[in-house]
């Protein structure tokens, strides 16, 4: 009955795809929005089925498979179109539907009069389908088809205004770097499929104890293939130089994708393989430190950046960096509960990110914006909400998950307090740019824009340009439609939001520490055996975390205040003063520069090398002018033999005769 | 003589006529050298009937010889008609069918 | 005595060849042939067959001879057509230039007069190498007039028949070939024939079409 509901959830949005896809010529207008999001509700009450079937099980027998058929079976492969419905995959279809349904809701409003609805709604179900294809595959084949598959979806998301340079770029930017993820994945797959023979899950984790040493060289490489991967999907560095620039996506995209989904695949790829990783300590020890560093980097990066989508982006990579962290230290539940409350508040702030770049008339830049809060009242809400749970500060939900992966980072002890340490610095700077967002958008003198919402009119361009780089556009098809709004004007924005706001400030309560373990215990069958899953006990660290999370949080606004409400000046005074550092912030640490002069530019030598000198020389000129030369020689020595004199035809008819005679005579 | 000789001097008649064909321009003689291969053919073939004994190579001959003069008499008339219109009598110059 | 006319008639036939191929004027070359001929005629006599060496005096040298004597003066043709005299006109690809011509038909004709005498001489045949079969003279043998008469009457009749025909269809198309037209000159001038009264505006013949109606 579980697996029954599992292929129901997979169902849904493929049909939702479909029918958007091949019907949108006899939906009008807002169907194909109502359609998708049909589809994605349906999905989600299906994976509430799965849940309550789940749960009639005993959890030791939680872990259920089904297969439709045999993809192929040949020697040593044996692949088969089988779900893994477990508590693990329920848990994140259950996430990755429940978001998936609010942020379909908004988008109806937000996309609104956008040539491209139609195309929009069929995209974002069909990304949908993935994600739970990756989420719910039960063989590493399926995993890497949906993992693919999910890449695809995001490039067309990301360039859906692909009339944008700017767009079409960053699409491309993020699929390539997609790539090289998973051309991870599948050798991690190779290395591990080398010794198990399976491509099962269920039969590979059973098997790797017996077949792999711990430590053996294989099972290590193999996992930091799989961590290639996970760091490409997850935006860690050094492979997150595309999330930013995925910001080109629409509002509704980064929310779903760049925040609450796609980005956790890798979070959930390391949970799910946990069995191998606990075998291979050098990829988890990797993994830890990489989560680690990338929570810091874009933490600093967050400070300086002054596009408003591009801040919660950065927020986003460290938030992830801290899951990738706690599933790579053996922190799964709490690693999982923190993706959960992450997906609410970071979806809630996108959201919100949305409402007021409507109000600005499609302007994303914070040096632009002020003086929001009387006239947004509603998007003000939200994002106080989201960015005190972001922040960490209690009773909010960020505030429980967070500290629940450093404590367990803390627990596993030696050089583990780094990364605790390095966790609450991360805190601290989350808690300073989250808040500088807030007040440079909210705070301080009224800009026109809101001056002419108080009027009750909503400022539109004059003249549609681009944000990024201010080219003139039009509102045709390929770029942003004419419409757009804010959540206080449009219900179906309103209500996803208040959803997600409710999510973000109430989800904490499932897994507060002591009074009821609600995540861990029902993930624990999913990690059953991991020597690293059972709860900390030291509750002492526990409360001291606590505090400490709450002061530096409570710190970071106080700063943030200070700096960008109090004193205004302050911020172009520590500009100054800290110039090189904030060089090296605003400069996004130079990675994209790294990675053009290390990767891009002998890649793009290469082709030209290959383009001009061998594909010129030895293809066109050798080859092809040989052959073309050879016939053309060819037919010019057989053409002359037509040139019309008789004598010559006869010359040619009697060496002819010659030379038969001169066979005959042989013969004889 | 044995009969030998006779297709020697057969053979000889008939490169030289082809050796004609080829290297003359003017089409008269042309048809002169084709003459000429003609009858080295009939040269043998009487020869041939000499040694059978029978009659069959000399009629053939003689078939011979009357293809011959048809064929002298039409090309000749090309040739005139050629010649009436004013165009050069060589079959260089003639060559439309050149590729 | 038989030999000594052979050799005779042989240097006769050859050098009339050779006059033929090489002389300029092609009316030298007419007369040529005419000796050629009548060489041809003396071995057709040694080889025993009378009527044919008659029917060649008469028919060949006598009457085809005669008519290419009038066409060569009607003609001309003097000057045009020496080997080796003017460079071809024209370009071919392999540069047919009389020199390479000349070398081609020599190599063609050189090639096949040494096959051929090798496939005659070269057999070994026993056949050839003896005088031919037995010959008694008599009215009725081999080469009379009667014999050949008979021969063509009887076993030959097609042959003989479609010769005939052969000569009148010749006869026929040489009278159409070289009668005039109505007039000497006036090339502008175009024929009507049955043909263009029902052929449609704007057909007709590629020349035609281009411009060359008159070659």
């Amino acid at each position: 009955m579980a697996t029954t509901y599992g292929w129901l959830v997979l169902a849904f949005p493929l049909l939702g795809t479909l029918v958007i896809a091949f019907g949108f010529r006899s939906l009008p207008g807002h169907y194909a929005g109502w359609i998708g999001t049909a589809a994605i509700g349906l999905a989600f009450l299906a994976a509430l089925g799965t849940l309550i079937a789940l749960q009639g099980h005993s959890p030791s027998h939680r872990e259920l498979e089904s297969s439709l058929w045999t993809y192929a079976s040949t020697v040593g492969v044996n692949a088969r179109l089988s779900i893994l419905v477990d508590p693990l995959s329920v848990y994140m279809i259950l996430i990755v539907t429940g978001i998936s349904t609010m942020i379909h809701l908004y988008s109806i409003s937000y996309m609104d009069e956008d040539r491209g609805n139609a195309r929009f709604f069929s995209y974002l179900n069909f990304f949908v389908f993935s994600m739970l294809l990756l989420v719910l595959a039960g063989n590493f084949l399926l995993l890497i088809v949906g993992w693919a598959f999910v890449g695809a979806a995001s490039y067309l998301l990301i360039s859906f205004w692909y009339r944008r340079s700017t767009a079409t770029k960053a699409g491309i930017k993020a699929f390539v770097i997609n790539v090289v993820g998973d051309v991870g994945l599948v050798l991690g797959t190779y290395f591990i499929f080398k010794h198990t023979h399976t491509l099962n899950f269920l039969a590979t984790f059973k098997a790797a104890p017996h077949v792999f040493q711990k430590g053996e060289a294989d099972i290590v490489a193999g996992c930091l293939l799989l961590l290639v991967g996970a760091a490409a999907k997850s935006a860690q560095v050094p492979l997150h130089t595309w999330l930013p620039d995925a910001m080109e996506g629409p509002t509704p995209v980064s929310a779903l994708i760049h925040a609450a989904t796609m980005v956790t695949a890798g979070v959930y790829l390391i949970a799910r393989m946990h069995v191998l990783f606990e075998l291979a300590p050098a990829a988890q020890d990797t993994g830890a430190v990489i989560g680690a560093l990338t929570l810091l980097i874009a933490g600093t990066i967050a400070l300086t950046q002054t596009d408003i989508k591009r801040v919660i982006a950065y927020s986003t990579m460290s938030q992830i960096g801290y899951m990738i962290m706690g599933v790579s230290v053996g922190a799964y539940a709490a690693g999982m509960f923190h993706l959960m409350t992450h997906a609410f508040f970071k979806a809630l702030l996108f959201m919100g990110a949305g409402s007021i770049i409507g109000a600005m008339g499609g302007e994303q830049s914070l040096e632009k914006m002020g003086g929001f809060r009387k006239v947004l009242p509603f998007t003000f809400a939200c994002f106080i909400i989201g960015g005190l749970a972001l922040s960490g500060i209690p009773p909010f939900s960020g505030f429980f998950s967070k500290d629940d992966i450093l404590l367990v980072t803390a627990e596993r002890g030696g050089w583990h307090w780094a990364l605790y340490v390095a966790g609450y610095v991360g805190a601290f700077l989350t808690a300073i740019y989250t808040f500088r967002m807030i007040f440079r958008a909210f705070y301080g003198e009224p800009v026109a824009e809101a001056r002419e919402l108080e009027g009750g009119h909503l400022h539109h361009a004059e003249v549609p340009t681009n944000p990024a780089n201010g080219e003139v556009e039009d509102t045709d098809v390929g770029f942003p439609g004419p419409h757009h709004t804010v959540a206080e004007r449009a219900m179906p924005m309103k209500v996803a939001m208040t959803v997600l706001a409710i999510g973000a400030i109430g989800a904490g309560l499932v897994q507060v520490p002591g009074l009821d373990d609600i995540i861990v215990n029902f993930l624990r069958p999913s990690f059953a055996g991991s020597p690293l899953y059972e709860p900390h006990t030291k509750d002492g660290l526990l409360i001291f975390g606590m505090v400490l999370g709450t002061v530096l949080g409570l710190a970071g606004i106080a700063i943030a205040y200070r700096i960008w409400v109090a004193k205004p000046g302050t911020s172009a005074a520590i500009q100054a003063r800290f110039k090189p550092l904030y060089e090296l912030s605003v400069n996004k640490w130079y990675f994209d520069e790294l990675i053009a002069f290390a990767v891009v530019r002998p890649a793009a030598s290469v082709g030209r090398f290959a383009m001009d000198t061998f594909e010129r020389v030895f293809v066109q000129d050798t080859m092809i002018g040989g052959t073309t030369g050879l016939v053309r020689a060819g037919s010019a020595a057989v053409r002359a033999v037509q040139n019309g004199f008789l004598r010559y035809y006869a010359a040619l008819l009697v060496l002819g005769v010659a030379g038969v005679g001169f066979y005959f005579l042989l013969q004889a | 003589m044995s009969i030998a000789w006779y297709l020697a001097v057969s053979a000889i008649v008939f490169s030289l006529g082809v050796v004609g064909v080829i290297t003359r321009r003017n089409p008269l003689v042309v048809l002169l050298c084709l003459e000429l291969m003609l009858n080295g053919a009939n040269l043998s073939l009487v020869a041939f009937a000499r040694m059978w004994g029978n009659g069959d190579g000399q009629i053939l001959a003689l078939i011979v010889m009357t293809v011959a003069a048809c064929e002298v008499c039409i090309g000749l008339g090309m040739i005139v008609a050629i010649y009436r219109r004013r165009l050069p009598v060589d079959v260089d110059e003639l060559r439309e069918l050149q590729g | 005595m038989s030999t000594i006319l052979f050799f005779i008639a042989g240097f006769g036939t050859i050098a009339g060849a050779v006059g033929v191929v090489v002389l300029r004027d092609p009316f030298y070359s007419v007369l040529a042939l005419v000796g050629h001929l009548i060489s041809l005629a003396v071995l057709f006599l040694l080889l025993r067959a009378e009527f044919v060496a008659a029917a060649q005096v008469v028919v060949y040298a006598g009457a085809v001879m005669v008519l290419y004597v009038f066409v060569v003066a009607y003609v001309g043709g003097s000057g045009a057509g020496s080997p080796g005299d003017e460079p071809l006109g024209g370009v071919s690809g392999l540069g047919s230039s009389a020199s390479n011509l000349r070398l081609g038909g020599a190599i063609a004709g050189g090639a096949l007069l040494i096959e051929l005498l090798i496939a005659l001489l070269g057999t070994g045949l026993k056949a050839i190498s003896g005088y031919g079969a037995s010959y008694a003279p008599g009215p009725r043998t081999f080469g009379t007039p009667a014999y050949i008469g008979n021969l063509l009457l009887t076993r030959f009749l097609l042959a003989f028949e479609a010769a005939s025909f052969l000569l009148l269809i010749a006869a026929v198309g040489a009278v159409v070939l070289a009668g005039r037209r109505g007039g000497l000159e006036d090339e502008e001038e175009r024929k009507l024939t049955p043909l263009d009264l029902i052929r449609p505006q704007g057909t007709g013949t590629t020349a035609e079409g281009v411009g060359g109606q008159h070659r």
